[in-house]
């Protein structure tokens, strides 16, 4: 990345809104949101849950669509994208990390990764995406024979082992206790860092808030304020 | 309703799918057991209502003539009720509009009223009236073949007089519920049928005024039939008698009897092999459903239900899915149960038809369908029940996975990460791989069962008529003749070889065993009639001694260089001590062959014979036929291509029905056990396979991992269903001997290819449902809720 893209969005939402409708019941989790992500830049989106940054979430990764509103990423539109044009965005552009891991536990730790980097067309080596996120030495061992930091540590290296552009993390130390959480946050910032990618950061934990670059409070369906921060604290120095 | 009552209906509704597959799991098992016990019952009560109702005879005995006086005596021999004598005689008929001889079995009846045993059933038309000796009432298979009705008439050669006759009635008689012509194996109705005259035209025909050549007696309740033939016997032999016969002999009930008893082996074996597999099935199926609901059974604990009301609750939603299965095995079974009688009625011609379902046989397919579901389910409850409750709520911890020899070989790296997960699932859980395999195993097992009837069919009529068999026709002839009339029959047109041949009644005794049959008399050499072992050779005929079938060497207990005690029942009626010579193997009845040469001297005769086998030219058949009809000495003629189409045709109505019935059900297997298990793992691993397609993959590409895994396992599942086919296959066939059948295990490889196949067609319409599935399924959802 060029110093000149600093600053440039990468992932622009527009007037999203979403209605969940079950049955008779409506539900707006989105009222209009609007937001960018700039290039490199790491944001922390705050928010109490149900607040809809999950859903936010889901819409800019390409998992789910907007009743009203579009994302874009870089030149291309993806609201209007079918299926196939998700997956692919999906596929080639944006690396998840979930509150519950999701590993396949029939694979090794390298060989999930691995199920990423077949499908990638940059990818790093499954070794090196585990040697970024600390797990050098854990490479053959199932999700089964991993604490749950070590696995969601995993996560993050099967998300960024195709060198996405965007990394999308939903809660990743909510199923964490302080300790491991704090390992897990130190791996993000460094692929954050050291490769440039463009991270957004879901928690309702505040001071996670102080290793991001913004910091974007959310609730009830829109953003209530974003504040910037002047310095970046290292994750490693968080505590709660 | 409560709301534990709630959730089972609620819980019921959404797993619709897999409660409709494993219901037509158990449906399939109960069905197959309803059906084949209510129509074996309703054969049997039908039989028994039909005897008794006509009147039909417990003992049979046929003389050359005895006078009527005798019967005074026959009457006192204890334990008779009734007796009823008359005229029975084979006939050459003329029939227009059909070019091959027929030959009908002619019976008088009393000029005016029915007989005292052995009553007509009159379908239509009335019966013989007094002095009207050309009056005749026909069998009503016999009528319908060719299309003849009261009023009608034709033409019959009566021991040298060509007379025309008038239909008056059609009529049905339990003497001829299986129509059997002499000589042949099948009904022929064309070719051989049933009639009844007035007992003075047949008197006045075959000069047996005053006269009988045969008798029925009626018994009184309680009566050993063996003691009244015993003294029958002793009267009757001066007259000609060959030695009176229970009913359990009679030719049609012989045959009804055979019928009902391989039913019986069908009805007992194929259900229970169903029964057992629907229930395995739905075992296994239940036992992982369940397992899928641990989090719900932490939840119903942690707020204070306890493990009986846990596991009552999951009873009643199994209870309520084998319920659906028991309720449409049942009703689908009683209406299959039902089609299935009425073909036999219609095949064996009774005229009444009793359809009484046991309700005993529905309470046993439920109890069984019911324990067996039950069992399976109850086993995960308790499983789940035992955990902590919090430890229930929680979901499993990753299940664990470890190295082994495959996965660190050269062998594993060169697979890709999907195709790794399929390998790792099924060595991970052998059972439940094992389980789909097996299931797949059972539906091709039951299908190669049930196809490879009809590949041990064609083998039977190939041994039988093909390969033994050169000659196009047999005709019998109405008495035993000299050698001389052989010449004549050389003589008529289009007649290219003619062998001599005799059937004569006998019995065989070893020791305490017994057979009464016949012995076969055949050229030494012959070219027409061969004794071919079903091994593929033609056994040569010794000079002397007997060539026995091995299906009646096992009866007799004896081996080659063995000697039987032989009594011929006819002629001299000698008596001899008869080496076996020989054995051959046989499909088709049992047999004991003897050189005509040797058999004439046993009988203290020269050159005699009482069939003559013939290879025809068929462009002359026509002026044969002519020639046959006229001739007064022709009781009957057998035709090869008639009998084997005959028996293709039997077997068709029969066996086919069935065979297809089996099959419907194998495919309901199939498909019920590659649902449910692609639909059990899908709840098992969405979460997984949602993560995968979050991760960019394709729906194709996680389709591929699970329907990969199950296709893995199908194919799998194919060759052990194909060994295991050949093994039911094995156990019914050997179940299914009888005296008048061995059926050789014979399966085709199209058997095994179409068996494959249909269960292929099976599994893939149940794996499009579940890709179906696939295809809609909530990434946002699966990721956020646990399990």
């Amino acid at each position: 990345m060029s110093q000149s893209d600093k600053g440039k969005a990468t992932l622009v939402g527009d007037t999203l809104t979403k209605i969940y409708r079950t049955g008779a019941i409506e539900v707006q989790a989105l009222r209009g949101v609007d937001m960018q992500l700039l290039e490199g830049e790491l944001i922390v989106l705050l928010g109490p849950s149900g607040s809809g940054k999950s859903t936010l979430l889901n819409i800019l990764g390409g998992l789910d669509t907007p009743s009203s509103g579009h994302v874009r990423f870089r030149d291309l539109e993806i609201t209007d994208g079918d299926e196939s044009i998700l997956t692919r965005y999906r596929r080639d552009h944006v690396g998840f990390v979930f509150q519950f891991y999701n590993l396949i536990p029939s694979l090794t730790a390298r060989e999930n990764v691995s199920l990423v980097t077949e499908i990638a067309r940059d990818p790093m080596t499954p070794a090196e995406a585990l040697e970024l996120v600390g797990l050098g030495q854990r490479l053959d061992h199932f999700p089964a024979q991993l604490s749950g930091g070590e696995q969601q540590r995993v996560a993050i290296a099967r998300a960024i082992a195709k060198r996405p552009d965007v990394l999308l993390c939903d809660e990743p130390t909510g199923a964490l206790d302080s300790q491991t959480g704090i390992l897990v946050l130190e791996a993000i910032e460094r692929v954050n860092r050291e490769l440039g990618t463009t991270t957004a950061v879901i928690t309702h934990n505040t001071v996670i808030g102080q290793m991001a670059d913004r910091v974007i409070h959310f609730g009830d369906g829109h953003v209530v304020g974003t504040e910037t921060n002047a310095a970046r604290s290292p994750a490693g120095g968080l505590s709660w | 309703m409560r709301a534990l009552n709630k959730k089972l209906v609620r819980n019921l509704w959404k797993l619709r799918g897999q409660v409709l597959a494993i219901a037509v799991v158990i449906a399939s098992g109960v069905a197959v057991l309803v059906m084949s016990l209510s129509a074996l019952d309703a054969l049997t009560e039908t039989t028994d209502a039909y005897y008794e109702r006509q009147r039909f005879g417990e003992v049979f005995a046929s003389v050359k003539r005895a006078p009527q006086r005798l019967l005074e005596q026959i009457r006192t021999i204890p334990g008779v009720r009734s007796v009823d004598d008359r005229i029975k005689h084979l006939a050459t008929l003329s029939i227009e509009g059909f070019e091959e001889p027929v030959i009908g079995q002619l019976v008088s009846i009393p000029e005016q009223g029915q007989p005292r045993l052995n009553q007509l059933v009159l379908r239509t038309g009335r019966l013989v009236s007094p002095g009207h000796p050309d009056e005749v009432v026909l069998s009503e298979p016999f009528a319908e073949a060719h299309g003849m009705r009261p009023g009608d008439t034709f033409q019959a050669l009566m021991n040298s007089n060509l007379r025309t006759l008038t239909v008056v009635g059609i009529a049905l008689s339990p003497e001829y519920v299986y129509t059997i012509g002499p000589g042949a194996l099948m009904p022929d109705d064309h070719r051989f049928g049933v009639m009844w005259l007035g007992r003075e035209a047949l008197e006045a025909a075959y000069d047996l005024d005053g006269a009988f050549n045969e008798i029925s007696l009626g018994l009184l309740h309680g009566t050993n039939p063996q003691d009244v033939i015993d003294r029958l016997d002793r009267l009757l032999e001066r007259y000609g008698g060959t030695g009176a016969i229970p009913r359990a002999d009679q030719i049609s009930n012989w045959f009804l009897m055979n019928e009902i008893r391989m039913q019986k082996t069908m009805s007992t074996i194929l259900p229970t092999i169903f029964l057992a597999v629907a229930a395995f099935l739905s075992n296994m199926v239940l036992s992982r459903l369940i397992a899928t609901d641990r989090s719900e059974i932490g939840l119903m604990k942690a707020f204070g239900y306890s493990n009986w009301q846990v596991g009552w609750h999951y009873a009643k939603l199994v209870m309520a899915m084998a319920g659906v299965g028991i309720l449409l095995g049942w009703a689908s079974g009683a209406w299959l149960g039902r089609v299935n009688t009425e073909i036999y009625a219609e095949f064996y011609r009774f005229p009444l038809l009793i359809f009484r379902p046991d309700p005993g046989v529905f309470a046993i397919g439920a109890i069984v369908s019911l324990i067996a579901a039950l069992a399976g389910s109850l086993g995960a409850v308790r499983k789940a029940a035992k955990l902590p409750p919090a430890e229930a709520m929680m979901p499993p911890a990753p299940p664990l996975y470890r190295k082994t020899r495959i996965s660190g070989s050269r062998f594993i790296l060169w697979l890709d990460q999907p195709t790794r997960i399929i390998l790792r699932q099924i060595v991970r859980s052998p059972a439940k791989a094992l389980f789909t395999s097996l299931g797949i195993a059972c539906s091709v097992a039951v299908m190669i069962m049930a196809l490879q009837w009809l590949d041990s069919i064609e083998k039977i009529v190939d041994v039988f008529f093909h390969d033994a068999q050169r000659q196009d026709m047999m005709v019998g002839l109405v008495e035993t003749q000299s050698d001389t009339s052989l010449q004549s029959f050389r003589r008529m047109p289009g007649v290219l070889a003619a062998e001599p041949m005799r059937i004569t009644s006998a019995e065989f005794h070893v020791g305490t065993h017994y057979h009464r049959g016949a012995i076969e008399g055949i050229p030494g050499d012959p070219k027409l009639q061969r004794v071919y072992d079903a091994g593929g050779r033609v056994v040569p005929v010794p000079p002397d001694g007997l060539l026995l079938s091995t299906a009646l060497a096992e009866k007799l207990n004896v081996n080659i260089g063995d000697v039987i005690d032989v009594e011929v029942l006819e002629g001299r009626r000698p008596q001899r001590s008869i080496p076996v010579v020989d054995l051959y193997e046989t499909y088709i009845g049992m047999t004991a062959y003897m050189n005509i040469d040797a058999f004439n001297r046993l009988m203290g005769e020269r050159g005699s014979l009482e069939y003559v086998t013939l290879l025809v030219d068929s462009n002359q058949l026509s002026s044969l036929y002519k020639e046959l009809k006229a001739l007064p000495k022709v009781a009957s003629v057998t035709l090869k291509d008639a009998a084997v189409q005959e028996f293709n045709e039997t077997m068709a109505e029969t066996i086919l029905i069935y065979i297809s019935f089996f099959a419907a059900f194998a495919c309901a297997l199939g498909f019920g056990v590659v649902y449910n298990s692609t639909r059990i793992a899908l709840s098992e691993r969405g979460r997984e396979l949602s993560t995968l397609r979050v991760l960019g993959f394709h729906r194709g590409e996680i389709s591929y991992i699970l329907l990969g895994e199950s296709g893995l396992l199908i194919l799998l599942g194919l060759p052990l269903g194909c060994l295991a086919g050949a093994g039911l296959g094995w156990f019914m066939t050997s179940a299914m001997d009888s005296e008048l059948y061995r059926i050789p295990l014979v399966i085709e490889a199209s058997t095994n290819a179409i068996a494959v196949l249909v269960t292929l067609a099976a599994t893939l319409l149940s794996a499009a449902v579940v890709r179906n599935r696939l295809d809609h399924l909530d990434l946002i959802a699966v990721l956020k809720t646990r399990e």
